[in-house]
């Protein structure tokens, strides 16, 4: 049959002849015809004109007045084939600064990374990030990044650039001068392998791995106890019991996301885990890692030594009741009990204290089972006496050329003046930063190097273990590889990606198994990650050393009154990355502060000093530094972050805290983050500090519950024996609200969560959560979507600290929901609370009624987005057009006067379900998963559908250990926690 | 209407209808005083202050103030609730105590009626004011559009968008109607052509016939019926902002008439802090007599007697009811870091107006001046308390945070004081502040002629 078009039902029902009437009107003329004739006879008279005329004014006048910046979107001419507008494309990279490492994915939209997650297919790091490494995407639009080559300071093209360097090396190689290559550790083959190559052409280059967080005393003390100065690999999943000296190993200690991961694995309890490790930790300041311990004793830095010798007098049985810790006969026999499963790890970087602790693990039979000698961690190569010398030998005039890539030891070198000086003693000063920095603008020649997501590059964290690093996007600017830079100067024109193909063809294919290298290199590329298996062929032997005598040397203890205790915090780290305003927006994980760096000290030492929060101290001289106290600290120990008073690393991080770095101590050329006996003085004066949180008491309330291995193995519910009682009372004359399909949930397992911060940063790059600056965290207004609640319980000299993550708990039956008058906050039918921000008002009502307060209010026009002009609110830089690029195309943001919040990442959902929708099928339990719980190394968080009973979210529900925070107040939340087992081993 | 001879008269001085009309018409003759200059230049500038103050508002953001993200709400909120409070005595006076036949009422109905409208423009700025986004602030209303977007009628914040401006609708056209006859007078009066001419668009042609009066009469009972009940749900609406929430110290079900109680506690207080000073100034001493000022102090011991146990039975809920929360939210009031100002809640809202039981304070215009200022400072910190300790320590420790004021919320609170005064200025020189019509009516009962003729 025709088939048949119709405008209208008239259209439809009556007969086409009929219709043909309609359409010729009176004397048979046509509609056009008519229309035709109407116009010759309405020839433009005087009232027409006027009518034109006014319309014509007033449309201009309105269109001049709405004048909209014209914005182009353009399309591609050819469009390239694995782009999709609106698709996210991810590539597999890798994420190393020197000292962290984490494999990842690398989340590109339209031709920008905007978001890092993990790659879950490496063995080492398992999909887990760091806070560090999720920022790491945001250096990328590092406003204050070198954008073109400088010579002497002037912009010169790479060309003569390339042209006086290779005449300056040439000259230097000439007479035999020294040229040293100074970058941090390298882990990447290829690019030894240039640096091999450039060595070849300039055979008076010597290169010198420098860390300014180093492990020269592991190394040191390896090199005696097995021949081989080298980092081993440790097995924090195979150890029942770990006794660790200060060693923050969930925080920065060495690979903080691999151990992470390996430390949970052996502490989460449900799906029928009845076992989990012992830790007990012994250190000066409170850490990330110590406060997850079981068992925390504080020790003073100065005792560390004397506490170990201690440990191993013990051990072997002879008398121990002597040294600083009391307990260290019962931890003896504890470790005892758990030989071979045991590890005992210390961060000291003295080597002496290191031997002793290498004759605790092997006397303890740890070798081979929890730390493995045939596999090597690979981070932190540096060598502290080399590094010393080479300064004395710049300052001797000894060297001739120098290159730093991704150096800068003018700011974190402790005797910063000593390199100043010395680096203008060399004739040739070549620096290849990545971002701004402190050294570069001491040298010769910058040569910026690409940033790590526009750069190739290969990497073997562990032996046998390699990743890649592949570009994600053009250089943004006039950039240049470091490798290839090196090649150039080599004078082997080559791409770096070419090189390492070729090294890999030549090196790592043969043995991989493939038939072509095509297919090796691709598949390898795709995934990341390529494990060869080739290890060291048998464990190095351990050598017996005179150990009684050390211990008898580090068993006289050293007297000092107050001893400083420097250390990394997990956001800025070793202050490389300090210009990133999620970092420095991102609260310490112990004291919630942010935007600056502080002197902790104890109640007692306060007492003694007069001093109270946000005082003012010198330490020996410098300074000052604002003071918190800090329950838990060891009575005469100042904790004191390093990493941060950068100079010339842009706004974010100028002036920022205080350079602590000439503090490190130097002593027999080797780098101690520990002094002791350091005089502190008060001074006048005193310094606010941002802090998210300030009050530290649960006030006795049932918030965070917690119970010990012992009891939750006879009772599984206990601590949470309240929630039955709870359970009884909610009673609702309302019909239980039940959905259809999905009805999503999160459970966050508290045993799991150690309070890493990764979630925080990576919901800020999901979401596009604003920065909002010192001054408004001490307003209280920071606007982070997910926080980490912790709290202190118990003896405040020596406190058990609990933490909770914290995000809108999506409540059923949500008290924000209906108090909004213009019901901008709604509930979907998935369970999920909804913010509608094109509709909010802003009367905060719902902030006010939310009993978990997690709804954040743009109180001031953060993000740009405001109708006004002229009011944004940016300290931060955030909106600068280059930091823009980092905004998640997927979420709007938020104009000044709305209310946001965590929205259970809404378009992550939508984008899961449509692909499962287009490949025609149901949705599998865990697919859909959250910023944050993807980016967690604990996998602490999971996120799924409580409506199917086999997901993992609805089995953790009803786990016995699941509560609800605030369940009796009938709202219903999606969100539950399961209790925190501590295993206290009583 | 027969009155006992024993009975106070309520008007002093041997006056008649003349005399009458003369005394009330007083202040609007001739050129206002310097007084009256200085008053209304000083209530300008800090009207001022508060447009500077919305100008920092609107244009920067609600970050001007010093809310954060646990205390969402303030000072504007307790500007807005105390404001409202104030309004209620106007209403009180000329709906309740009309329906009573209290013919004290009429010597000072008319200013708290024009002192109730003018604070609830106060009032209403407040809320408007404290949205983030102030130019869609429409979205409040339920008009019709073509995105199919509804209020949310579950909202106690929409609920106040109606009592509110349903109870200024009633309360302008109650104070209106009752100023036509009034109106007539002034414009009988005037000798000016203009202003006669604009007086005589206003009365709508009173003539003051019998028929007119009926009608008036009329009129005047049946909205004094409709606004009672205004006066009862009006601050019950608002109390549901509160009352209604989870959040301990807000919810409580004693909010109602706790509100409404104290709402007409410090509407009495207003209306006696401006009416003090207003007798003398416009030297009407003979109409609000003494003996008017002691009623009022009678209502201020009654309702802050209310208010008193209402505080009282807060607490002992707290401890009653076994919450922890609530227990804690009302500790926290009383010795937390907000103490001081839940101590001059109690002192100036419970203790001082107890000193109303002397007769011999409660006559004096000196005391009743001091301790009406007492109580709107009380109250002030009423809403302070309730608003602010309760927020800034509820559920979850991890979030407690402290609040402190900026200089631009306290430009808008001060710039409502101006407005309100700017415009209470503006009306005792523009209307009658005494409704004559109504003085009149209870001259011949009340009057002080009328009971020595008695006597005599």
């Amino acid at each position: 049959m025709e088939k048949k078009y119709y405008r209208s039902l008239e259209e439809l029902t009556i007969n086409p002849d009929q219709i043909q009437d309609h359409e010729m009107l009176g004397d048979k003329k046509s509609l056009l015809a008519l229309e035709q004739e109407a116009k010759k006879n309405n020839e433009p008279n005087r009232r027409d004109f006027l009518k034109l005329f006014g319309f014509t004014v007033a449309s201009a006048a309105v269109v001049a007045s709405c004048e909209q910046p014209v914005r182009k979107a353009i399309p591609y001419l050819i469009q390239p084939e694995e782009i999709v507008p609106g698709k996210a494309s991810y590539y597999a990279s890798t994420f190393f600064d020197g000292t962290d490492y984490c494999s990842i994915l690398v989340k590109v939209r339209d031709g920008r990374p905007i978001k890092i997650e993990g790659n879950k297919l490496s063995a080492i790091t398992g999909g887990g990030t760091s806070a560090r490494a999720q920022a790491s995407v945001l250096n990328l639009y590092d406003n204050y990044r070198y954008t073109k080559p400088l010579v002497q300071g002037e912009e010169a093209s790479w060309s003569e650039m390339d042209r006086q360097i290779t005449d300056k090396l040439e000259a230097i190689s000439a007479k035999g001068g020294k040229i040293v290559m100074l970058t941090p550790t390298i882990i990447s083959p290829s690019t030894k392998a240039v640096i091999a190559a450039f060595s070849e052409k300039y055979p008076t280059t010597s290169h010198i791995q420098y860390d300014n967080v180093s492990a020269s005393g592991i190394r040191k003390a390896n090199e005696i106890s097995f021949g081989e100065a080298f980092v081993p690999s440790y097995h924090f999943d195979k150890a029942k019991l770990i006794v660790s000296f200060d060693a923050d190993f969930l925080g920065t200690w060495l690979s903080p996301v691999e151990f992470t991961r390996q430390y949970i694995s052996n502490r989460k309890l449900h799906e029928g885990k009845t076992t989990m490790s012992r830790h007990i930790h012994l250190e000066g300041g409170m850490s990330l890692t110590g406060s997850n311990a079981d068992k925390r004793i504080a020790l003073k830095p100065s005792q560390q030594k004397a506490a170990i010798a201690q440990l191993y007098l013990a051990l072997i049985q002879q008398s121990s009741q002597n040294g600083p810790v009391a307990e260290m006969p019962a931890i003896a026999n504890e470790l005892l009990d758990a030989k071979g499963t045991s590890l005992v790890v210390c961060n000291s970087n003295d080597h002496e204290t290191q031997l002793i602790v290498n004759a605790i693990n092997q006397l303890l039979g740890n070798y081979e089972n929890t730390t493995n000698t045939q596999v090597h961690l690979k981070v932190r190569q540096g060598n502290d006496q080399v590094m010393a010398k080479l300064i004395d030998e710049l300052n001797a005039g000894l060297v001739d050329g120098i290159i730093l890539y991704d150096v800068n030891p003018v700011y974190d070198y402790p005797e910063s003046d000593k390199v100043i000086s010395g680096l203008q003693k060399a004739s040739l000063k070549i620096s290849m930063p990545v971002l701004r920095e402190e050294t570069s603008s001491y040298v010769d020649f910058v040569c910026p190097d690409h940033h790590f997501l526009e750069s190739w590059n290969d990497f073997e964290v562990k032996t046998g273990h390699y990743t890649f690093a592949q570009p994600a996007i053009r250089p943004i600017f006039n950039t240049r590889s470091a490798q290839e830079s090196l090649l150039k100067w080599a004078g082997k024109e080559k791409d770096f990606r070419l090189f390492i193909q070729e090294y890999w063809e030549k090196n790592l294919f043969p043995a991989s198994g493939y038939l072509s290298f095509t297919a090796f290199w691709n598949e390898k590329i795709h995934d990341g990650i390529y494990d060869s298996g080739i290890i060291d062929p048998k464990p190095l032997v351990y050598i017996d050393t005179d150990i009684e005598g050390l211990v008898g040397k580090a068993s006289v203890l050293t007297a000092s009154d107050i001893d400083l205790d420097l250390y990394y915090n997990i956001s800025v780290g070793n202050g490389k990355h300090a210009n990133n305003p999620w970092l420095q927006e991102l609260p310490d994980p112990i004291t919630k502060i942010c935007w600056d760096n502080y002197a902790a000290v104890s109640q007692k030492l306060a007492d003694e000093y007069g001093l109270k929060d946000e005082d003012l101290i010198t330490i020996n001289q410098t300074g000052p530094y604002p003071v918190i106290i800090q329950p838990g600290q060891e009575h005469h120990t100042v904790s004191l972050a390093l990493g941060y008073g950068r100079e010339k690393s842009g706004k974010s991080s100028e002036g920022i805290g205080v350079n602590a770095y000439p503090l490190v101590k130097m002593e027999d050329g080797s780098r101690h983050l520990q002094t002791a006996g350091v005089v502190i003085n008060k001074v006048a004066g005193n310094y606010r500090l941002a802090r998210t949180q300030t009050h530290h008491s649960m006030e006795g309330r049932e918030i965070v519950r917690d119970t010990t291995l012992q009891e939750y193995l006879v009772k599984p519910n206990s601590g949470n024996e309240v929630r039955e009682e709870i359970k009884k009372h909610l009673k609702s004359i309302y019909p239980k609200k039940t959905y259809d399909g999905f009805h999503w949930g999160m459970a966050i397992d508290l045993n799991s969560c150690i309070g890493c911060n990764a979630c925080i940063v990576a919901c800020s790059a999901e979401n596009n959560v604003p920065v909002v600056g010192k001054e408004q965290v001490l307003m209280a207004r920071e606007m982070h979507w997910i926080r980490i609640d912790r709290y202190y319980k118990g003896d405040p000299d020596n406190p058990e600290l609990i933490r909770q993550p914290v995000m809108c708990q999506h409540c059923d039956n949500a008290p924000c929901e209906n108090v909004c008058p213009v019901a901008a906050t709604t509930h979907s039918n998935e369970g999920i609370n909804q913010m509608a921000y094109n509709r909010c008002i802003g009367t905060r009502y719902c902030n006010n009624n939310c009993p978990y307060k997690v709804r954040r209010f743009n109180f001031f026009d953060y993000t740009n987005a405001d109708s006004f002009q002229g009011n944004l609110y940016d300290p931060a830089e955030m909106t600068v057009d280059l930091r823009k690029l980092v905004l998640n195309p997927d979420v709007t943001t938020r104009a000044k006067g709305v209310i946001e919040k965590c929205s259970f990442c809404i378009q992550r959902i939508q984008d899961t379900k449509l692909t499962a929708k287009i490949e025609n099928r149901e949705l599998v339990d865990g697919e859909v998963v959250t910023a944050c719980a993807q980016a967690c190394p604990s996998q602490a968080i999971v996120f799924g559908n409580l409506n199917d009973t086999e997901s993992r979210v609805a089995k953790m529900f009803a786990d016995e250990r699941n509560y609800h925070v605030l369940e009796e107040l009938h709202v219903l939340p999606s969100v539950g926690y399961l209790t925190k087992v501590k295993n206290t081993n009583v | 209407m027969y009155v006992s001879p024993i009975r106070e008269p309520l008007i002093r001085g041997n006056k008649n209808y003349s005399q009458v009309t003369k005394d009330i018409l007083s202040p609007m003759a001739g050129k206002p005083s310097k007084y009256w200059y200085m008053g209304i230049a000083l209530a300008g500038a800090a009207a001022l202050m508060g447009a500077w103050a919305s100008y920092e508002t609107v244009f920067n953001g609600i970050g001007t103030w010093g809310l954060n993200k646990t205390i969402g709400w303030a000072w504007d909120i307790t500007n807005f609730v105390w404001w409202v409070g104030i309004g209620h005595a106007g209403t009180f006076i000329s709906a309740i105590l009309l329906l009573f036949r209290q013919k004290w009422r009429t010597s000072i109905n008319r200013s708290a009626e024009a002192m109730t409208l003018i604070a609830i423009a106060c009032a209403g700025f407040f809320p408007l004011i404290h949205m983030g986004r102030l130019l869609l602030g429409f979205f409040i209303f339920p008009y019709p559009n073509t995105r199919d977007l509804w209020v949310n009628f579950n909202s106690p914040l929409l609920w106040d968008v109606f009592a509110i401006s349903t109870y200024f609708a009633v309360s302008l056209i109650f104070w209106y109607v009752g100023l036509i006859p009034d109106i007539g007078t002034v414009r009988d009066k005037a000798t000016n052509k203009i202003r006669k001419a604009i007086y005589g668009f206003l009365s709508f042609g009173w003539t003051g016939s019998a028929r007119h009066w009926s009608r008036h009469e009329t009129i005047s009972l049946v909205l004094a019926g409709l606004a009672a009940p205004l006066v009862l749900s009006v601050h019950t609406i608002v109390s549901f902002d509160f009352a209604t929430s989870v959040i301990p110290g807000w919810h409580t079900t004693i909010f109602p008439p706790y509100f409404v109680s104290g709402a007409i506690f410090s509407g009495f207080a207003m209306v006696l802090t401006l009416l003090i000073v207003a007798r003398k100034a416009l030297h009407l001493e003979d109409y609000i007599t003494v003996n008017h000022i002691e009623s009022m102090n009678k209502i201020i011991i009654l309702t802050g007697s209310i208010v008193g146990i209402a505080y009282l039975t807060e607490f002992f809920m707290a401890w009653y009811s076994g919450v922890e929360y609530e227990t804690y939210a009302f500790f926290n009031r009383a010795f937390g870091p907000y103490a001081w100002a839940y101590w001059i809640m109690m002192t100036c809202n419970v203790i001082t107006p107890q000193l109303f039981w002397f007769k011999k304070i409660r006559t004096s215009l000196v005391a009743t001046f001091i301790i009406s200022i007492f109580v709107n400072i009380g109250m002030w910190f009423e809403r302070f308390v309730i608003v602010v300790t309760s927020l800034h320590r509820d559920y979850l420790p991890s979030s407690w945070t402290m609040y402190k004021p900026t200089l631009v919320e306290v430009g808008l609170y001060v710039g409502t004081l101006g407005l309100f005064f700017t415009l209470f200025l503006l009306f005792i020189r523009v209307f009658p502040v005494i409704a004559i019509a109504e003085v009149k009516s209870v001259l011949k009962s009340s009057g002080e002629n009328q009971k020595h003729a008695h006597h005599e």
